[in-house]
């Protein structure tokens, strides 16, 4: 018999904040996390009280058990941290409540990440200690601290052996920007971004320029997912799970940049995993979600994820190419990490729903198949594969 | 302090607790690269585990090793992200590759103008920067371009 999760669980319910700048929430963290999650209950008409499973990542401060007591939930049945940080257990903790679900531990599973960095700090900031001591003693000291500083020197790398020039990374900064302009939520909602803008804006780290980065925000995002047999009994178009893969290759997470495959954003044995599960191929794919970190990691999460080769990426990265509603790939619809949130990608991941149930400010017409690409660059990283019921 | 390419206040380096690193540090200080090899399979590995990652025995040592590589990648960095390179300005990153001990890589400073071009492949040479009154006093290794 074939394991997999594939068509076993579906995304009932879908709920966001208001999204911030970071550190202007003007609630706290717990708080913004329970309001997304009653807000996806409320999209999929189900009583928070239903909820018997937390799923998470990148150590979110507010753990499952505590928030079902603070939804009086029935009773809990699965309690679950996806482990690393960063964005790369977005799909990482879908695939976590989809694989309870499927295996009979828990019925109503919500998957769920929460920011304020008012209350707790941004990421973009070196550590203020006096010493450091591990792996981080052997790169802080050389003014090497930060995640743009991290993944620039991979990016640099495989920019230099395929010959990959500044407007890939361009193309992809902009097509985040055009998005955002028809969606109201967006931060970046009426602040396009030209070319000239990108050209002219200051380096943070070579390769990456000011609009290569995300931005950091504050505010929450949920997700509540269901078994499949149960996707017809709720609101909205089903939207099933159809593959998921998460982790890396050998000795991704080898410390101080010693991994063995170094300009990579790590998926090359995930994207596998991936396809096989979904019984689908890149040409399959009608819209994708690629987090943006950084646009150099969306740039070798696609070609690792064979959307084009790595040779090929000057040409496949242009903007037209990447644009909803007619790009041969539209990419990040909702206007992504760079122009909508920053919110550790679980915002992409809600576009990657609405996708499939065409509510997308940027919809494209029939999509079935849904991509999102989470984290690239960190270890582990993780994918998941959404689907009409037209593909099951 | 001018010895010194990035300016002072950063957050300096300590041994692991666990010590899994001390021999690297204390090794710097007197200026020799110690790296971590693996005597049952005499291959080196960095950064240091507590077993060799190849042949899974525990007996690993730390060996002396030329300080001296190529440029694997690099990155000049701009925005400070601390405060203490408020007024920095720009400063070469480099991770280089150690043929002669299995590829292992470190990462350091490229010395000298932080605007030159930099090439990937690039063969370095490292430089002992002492931090003698650093309490406690350490040694980071940086590089330069080899003659």
């Amino acid at each position: 018999m074939t394991r997999t999760l594939r068509g076993k669980a579906a995304v009932a319910g879908v709920g966001q904040t208001t999204y911030y700048k970071h550190g202007q929430s003007p609630d706290a963290e717990s708080k913004l996390a329970l309001e997304a999650i009653v807000n996806a209950c409320v999209d999929a008409g189900v009583s928070p009280k239903e909820i018997d499973g937390f799923a998470s990542f990148s150590n979110d401060r507010n753990d499952g058990p505590r928030l079902a007591a603070a939804l009086d939930c029935k009773e809990l049945r699965y309690s679950n941290m996806f482990w690393g940080g960063g964005g790369g257990g977005t799909a990482g903790a879908i695939e976590n409540a989809a694989a309870a679900i499927a295996c009979g531990i828990a019925d109503c599973v919500v998957v769920y990440r929460s920011l304020a960095q008012g209350q707790f700090g941004r990421f973009g900031r070196g550590a203020q200690v006096r010493h450091v001591s591990g792996d981080a003693a052997h790169t802080v000291p050389y003014g090497l601290m930060s995640a743009a500083q991290m993944f620039a020197m991979k990016a640099m790398r495989f920019m230099h052996d395929y010959g990959i020039r500044q407007e890939a990374l361009r193309a992809i900064a902009l097509a985040s920007y055009t998005h955002a302009q028809s969606n109201p939520q967006a931060i970046m909602h009426g602040r396009p971004l030209t070319e000239e803008q990108y050209d002219a804006s200051r380096w943070i780290v070579e390769p990456f320029r000011l609009f290569d980065c995300c931005q950091e925000n504050d505010g929450a995002a949920a997700m509540v997912l269901v078994p499949a047999e149960r996707a017809k009994d709720f609101a909205h178009r089903p939207c099933y799970v159809l593959g998921t893969a998460s982790g890396g290759p050998n000795r991704s997470a080898a410390p101080v940049h010693n991994a063995p495959l170094y300009g990579s954003s790590h998926f090359t044995t995930v994207a596998k995993h991936l396809y096989r599960m979904a019984e689908l191929t890149p040409n399959d794919v009608d819209v994708l979600q690629s987090y943006e970190n950084f646009t150099g990691g969306v740039l070798m999460a696609m070609v690792e994820h064979g959307f084009c080769a790595a040779e090929e990426v000057n040409d496949f990265f242009v903007l037209d190419n990447l644009l909803a509603p007619d790009g041969r790939l539209p990419l990040n619809t909702s206007g992504g990490n760079l122009a909508e949130c920053y919110m550790h990608g679980l915002g992409l991941t809600i576009e990657a729903v609405r996708q499939v149930r065409g509510t997308s400010c940027n919809q494209i017409d029939g999509a079935e198949v849904s991509m999102m690409i989470a984290g690239p660059m960190v270890t582990p990283v993780s994918s998941v594969i959404f689907g009409a019921e037209s593909t099951l | 302090m001018s010895s010194h390419y990035l300016a002072p206040g950063l957050p300096m380096p300590a041994p692991a607790r666990d010590r899994l690193d001390a021999p690297f540090w204390e090794g710097l200080r007197d200026e020799r690269l110690l790296l971590q090899r693996c005597r049952a399979c005499t291959r080196f590995q960095w950064g240091p585990e507590w077993i060799c990652h190849r042949c899974a025995s525990f007996d690993v040592e730390f060996a002396a090793v030329e300080p001296r590589g190529r440029i694997y990648s690099f990155e000049r960095v701009w925005h400070p992200v601390h405060p203490a390179l408020k007024d920095q300005g720009p400063y070469l990153v480099v991770l280089v590759e150690l043929p002669h001990a299995d590829n292992v890589r470190l990462v350091g400073n490229l010395l000298g103008d932080a605007t030159q071009p930099v090439e990937i492949g690039a063969a370095v040479t490292g430089v002992f920067e002492h931090h003698r009154d650093a309490e406690p006093p350490f040694t980071l290794l940086q590089w330069q371009i080899s003659d």
